[in-house]
């Protein structure tokens, strides 16, 4: 569903992406797995179109990235994007009126079950409810692709497992896309379907992850070990 | 549910009812969660839920009715069959460990044997 073509990014002389061709399978959950610099964050960008390749092309269904795609992608990207001085309610006024697919059940639903309130300020809240706030955004709505960039880095235990618990509890199988970029793979061993292993801007192992398990008889973590020598930067 | 994350997890799912039919947690005719409610529930990808709700149709154990559910197929055989895959599986791990130790084949039943014996004496002197 979402096709890289010999895709190179490069920032000045920096090759964030090299030659990158792979496939990203509809109605799966896709792990971008790699250490830092490796090149996640540049293809997460990529999809969204925020950015575009030096070299190559992304499709999604077929056909280059257009607008009307753009429209089903939710994203959720590292760094905080809410102005501080929203409170939830207002940034989810914000995007609500971008997109056609909002879903306000499933947005009142998700507080609770995030334990989140409309009324929170952005700029009081802690670095987990505002890493929550972010998924209620991007799961609010009924969007195909579902783009999370580093959701779970630097947030305690409770709330990465509250954030799993978010993306598999109303997850359309078959039907949505989601892409997980992480350096926690302890946590998404059982949640995601397939796994791609970046390093220096290349692909350095792919492919379904039960099927890798039964092939080489390792966890993810300890296959990610043996890709990337001794594990030293994880 | 606990998962050996070096083991594809739709197989765990499949043996965990496997063993829920042994232990008569669950009985020939008895209905089981959906794939939604069972991947809430132990926090697993719904895409792997389904694979092993497929390999469970197709190995016979279950039959979906729709509208219904899931149902696990009326056949009481089936248990002993599990019962004895699962000790197969149980006695092979076994027999790597002992034979890794340097034990030859033959070996084998006497130890077992002198085991089962200091089990009963301790049994019988009431320390177990």
């Amino acid at each position: 569903m979402i096709q890289f073509k010999n895709v190179t990014k490069k920032y000045g002389k920096t090759r964030a992406l090299d030659d990158i061709s792979l496939d990203i399978g509809k109605g799966k959950i896709t792990g971008l797995l790699g250490p830092n610099g490796s090149g996640k964050t540049t293809m997460i960008k990529l999809i969204t179109d925020l950015n575009k390749p030096s070299l190559g092309e992304v499709l999604i269904n077929r056909e280059p990235i257009s607008q009307e795609a753009k429209k089903h992608i939710a994203y959720l990207p590292e760094i905080d994007h809410f102005y501080p001085w929203m409170k939830i309610k207002d940034a989810k006024n914000f995007v609500k009126t971008f997109y056609e697919d909002w879903d306000e059940k499933m947005y009142e639903e998700l507080l609770g079950f995030l334990e989140l309130d409309g009324n929170m300020s952005i700029k009081k809240i802690s670095k987990g409810q505002r890493a929550k706030a972010k998924l209620l955004l991007a799961f609010s709505r009924r969007a195909d692709i579902i783009l999370l960039d580093e959701p779970l880095s630097g947030i305690d235990i409770f709330t990465r497992e509250k954030i799993i618990e978010t993306m598999i509890k109303d997850y359309r199988e078959g039907e949505q896309s989601i892409v997980i970029t992480t350096h926690e793979i302890k946590e998404i061993e059982h949640v995601i379907d397939d796994a791609i292993f970046l390093n220096h801007g290349k692909i350095v192992l792919q492919g379904d992850v039960e099927q890798l398990r039964a092939e080489k008889n390792l966890s993810l973590v300890d296959l990610m070990k043996e890709v990337y020598g001794n594990g030293k930067e994880f | 549910m606990e998962f050996d994350h070096s083991r594809p997890i739709y197989e765990q799912i499949v043996e965990e009812f496997k063993k829920k039919l042994i232990r008569k947690d669950l009985k020939p005719g008895g209905k089981i969660p959906s794939q939604r409610e069972l991947a809430q529930e132990i926090k697993v990808n719904p895409n792997t839920v389904q694979r092993a709700y497929r390999e469970m149709e197709q190995e016979g154990i279950t039959q979906t009715l729709r509208g219904k559910g899931t149902f696990i197929i009326e056949d009481h055989n089936m248990i002993r069959r599990f019962k004895r895959e699962m000790a197969e599986k149980a006695l092979s791990g076994f027999l790597e460990e002992i034979e890794a130790l340097g034990y030859g084949k033959e070996e084998i039943p006497s130890l077992i044997r002198e085991h089962l014996q200091d089990q009963k004496n301790r049994g019988d002197r009431g320390t177990e």
